[in-house]
């Protein structure tokens, strides 16, 4: 279906490029591909000793390749005219994606698999699967996957308060304008400020206004850190309060679209409300929720400011997530090699688990009739 | 007088009382979430300037239960009296806000020309690098939203490190704008693919250039939908603290991370903690407020094809 989207501008233009406008273009784009080239293995030779060059950083490499990437596209628009000038919306942002995530990618590969401590003067040790094996064993980081399951488990319900939340605003009600700017609000906050306001202030046990509530209510000694399955509860609130707001304007934006028509007709029929929900409301909005839900995992996966800010994985690593697991790991033992092998093995089981969610949604939201 | 003939059904009798009952169900969910969400916020900023006792009392209410000081802001150097004195905190302070102003914008702005040109080239060229066609290319882009920023913070570390960019707003600002550039590259593509073609087709006949006819005519088309890309690039972006925690120390460090490194040393000064996070958020909700049309808009992009 995509295939067909682009491909709508039709533009016929004769251009006629001369033989020593094309070489031209040619030695443009190689000539600085060769310099390029010649500044990286000259660094290399520095590095290795071999020459003493003086070079002190890998600076006059990324500029040389600034250097390629403009002439690259210059070159795109002398070689191929107007061709080029079509390529060039789309090329600066290619290469900035590719020098910015390949290329780094790439290099995090090579680090996986060594041994690197950055404090030490050893400098990278290339240690075969050792990792892998301390990995295996490493009982903390098995830990934080099996948490990572139960955040992203959490997000049913936020779906649902989300839901409900959109259907609300969407009903005849006065003020709808303040009430979607008030639970908007929340997303523009800073998890690292949310985690002082609400983890670290209004959960505090003696002073805060919620352990005040929950004493009033009955609840003599609260302690919102103290037990394991507490505190996962308490980061997998405040990471609902912020993102709530995100998953009910998706679905508010798909309930707006959704044809009154529909609406008036089941009313005739005289279906119920709670009929009309799950019968003409909830499958219409099957789309746009499976939607709302792989983005909100998708950011889901990311979650880590707020559990490094407020309990910084404790109590025994009961509310660490992946990445602040690694997080922890790098700054306690500043381990480059370890930590980018447990985050690519994140990264490969994220993209696992994506690809299934997305074939699942893919056959799901199909028509079954 | 003469009786009356006819009258309500019995069910249309029961309908006004339940009627007022679910409108008062309704608002009463609403209020009540409306509470969830603003009271955070208000309980940091009322914070900020209470002292101790007012702390430890739990008194809620400014003027009522106590009476505002200027704790929070003078810790800051930002209060009446103390803000035409020297106080390094405010210059500590003002440093990081800058910092993460110039971060924030610089790299929503960066991520939002690459974005749109690209997206705009996606909505209307059919390419063909390779293998790779437009749904290829789409999908590459889009896919790094998927990427969590922990798989390259450490490469990301060490590379800076040799390319004498640890430490540098620079440096900050190319990881800020790769995060953000999906986001941008998913809203303007939705944007530029509901401008219909034949204003551009008019525009090359009249002999405007593809990129003439993209900057003078489509983008003053498609700007409500940029300013929503760039406004949820500049939440991201200014709110983001992981890659802010590790790649920087002392000279580009943002605003998020000073709020981190005060909270563990916070002692009971809370008011000093509040007027930080206040600072921190303040600048959002602003924005929130006065162009939530525009963010509204740019998440529901995404939603509704």
């Amino acid at each position: 279906m995509s295939s067909t989207e682009g491909n709508q501008l039709h533009v016929v233009t004769a251009d006629n490029i001369s033989d020593s406008r094309r070489l031209f273009g040619r030695s443009l784009i190689w000539g600085s591909a060769a310099l390029l080239g010649l500044v990286i293995v000259l660094q290399l030779l520095d590095q290795r000793g071999g020459a003493a060059l003086g070079f002190e950083t890998w600076r006059p490499t990324l500029y040389a390749y600034l250097l390629w990437a403009s002439c690259l596209c210059w070159g795109q628009v002398i070689l191929y005219g107007e061709h080029g000038k079509r390529s060039l919306f789309i090329l600066p942002a290619a290469l900035f994606v590719i020098s910015m995530v390949v290329f780094p990618l790439i290099f995090a590969l090579g680090i996986a698999f060594s041994n690197w401590n950055l404090s030490s003067p050893d400098g990278r040790q290339f240690n075969g699967l050792d990792n892998v094996r301390q990995m295996w064993g490493d009982p903390f980081y098995w830990n934080a996957l099996r948490n990572m399951v139960w955040y992203v488990l959490a997000i049913v319900v936020e779906y649902a308060i989300a839901f409900g939340l959109a259907l609300l605003l969407n009903a005849q009600i006065r003020a709808r304008k303040f009430f979607r700017v008030a639970f908007l609000l929340p997303l523009m906050l800073s998890p690292v400020a949310v985690s002082w306001m609400i983890g670290k202030s209004m959960l505090e046990i003696r002073f805060g206004p919620i352990a005040r509530l929950a004493r009033e209510l009955g609840w003599d000694s609260p302690s919102f850190f103290g037990s394991p399955e507490m505190a996962r509860a308490m980061i997998m609130i405040m990471d609902a309060w912020t993102f709530i707001p995100f998953m009910m304007i998706m679905i508010l934006a798909g309930l707006q679209a959704i044809p009154r028509e529909l609406r008036e007709a089941a009313e005739v029929d005289g279906a119920s409300a709670w009929r009309r929900f799950w019968e003409i409301t909830f499958p219409l909005m099957l789309p746009v929720s499976v939607t709302a839900i792989l983005i909100r995992i998708i950011f889901k996966l990311k979650l880590a400011d707020i559990i490094i800010n407020v309990t910084s994985g404790g109590p025994g690593g009961a509310t660490d997530s992946v990445t602040s697991f690694i997080f922890r790991e790098y700054r306690d033992r500043s381990n480059v090699g370890y930590g980018t092998l447990l985050a690519i093995v994140y990264l490969v089981l994220i993209v696992i688990a994506m690809t299934i969610l997305m074939k699942l949604a893919d056959r799901w939201m199909k028509p079954r009739y | 007088m003469s009786e009356q003939i006819f009258h309500d059904s019995e069910s249309d009798r029961a309908f006004r009382p339940s009627w007022l009952a679910s409108r008062l169900v309704i608002y009463a969910v609403l209020l009540l979430w409306a509470v969830i969400c603003l009271f955070p916020i208000y309980w940091t900023i009322t914070t900020s300037f209470k002292a101790a006792p007012d702390v430890m009392q739990g008194n809620m209410v400014p003027w009522v239960d106590y009476t505002p000081k200027w704790l929070g802001m003078r810790s800051l150097g930002l209060s009446p009296e103390t803000i035409f004195t020297e106080s390094t905190v405010r210059e500590e302070f003002l440093k990081r806000f800058w910092n993460s102003t110039v971060v924030a914008v610089s790299s929503s702005l960066l991520a939002l020309f690459l974005g749109s040109c690209a997206a705009y080239g996606l909505s209307r060229f059919d390419y063909r690098f390779g293998f790779m066609r437009n749904s290829d290319l789409s999908f590459f882009f889009l896919s790094q939203l998927i990427l969590p920023p922990v798989v390259l913070a450490l490469p990301f570390l060490v590379l800076y490190k040799e390319l004498a960019l640890l430490d540098t707003r620079i440096g900050l600002i190319l990881l800020y704008t790769l995060t953000v550039l999906p986001i941008v590259i998913w809203i303007m593509r939705d944007q530029f693919g509901s401008i219909p073609t034949e204003l551009e087709e008019a525009a090359l006949v009249d002999g405007l250039s593809v990129w003439g006819a993209f900057l003078t005519i489509i983008v003053p088309i498609a700007l409500p939908g940029m300013v929503a890309a760039f406004i949820l690039s500049l939440v991201l972006t200014w709110n983001e603290y992981f890659f802010a925690a590790l790649l920087t120390s002392t000279n580009a460090k943002t605003l998020p991370v000073m709020v981190a490194s005060q909270t563990g040393s916070q002692g009971i000064s809370w008011w000093s903690m509040a007027a930080l996070s206040s600072a921190a958020i303040l600048p959002l909700i602003v924005i929130g407020i006065l162009l939530e049309r525009f963010i509204i808009k740019g998440m529901a992009a995404g939603a509704v094809k």
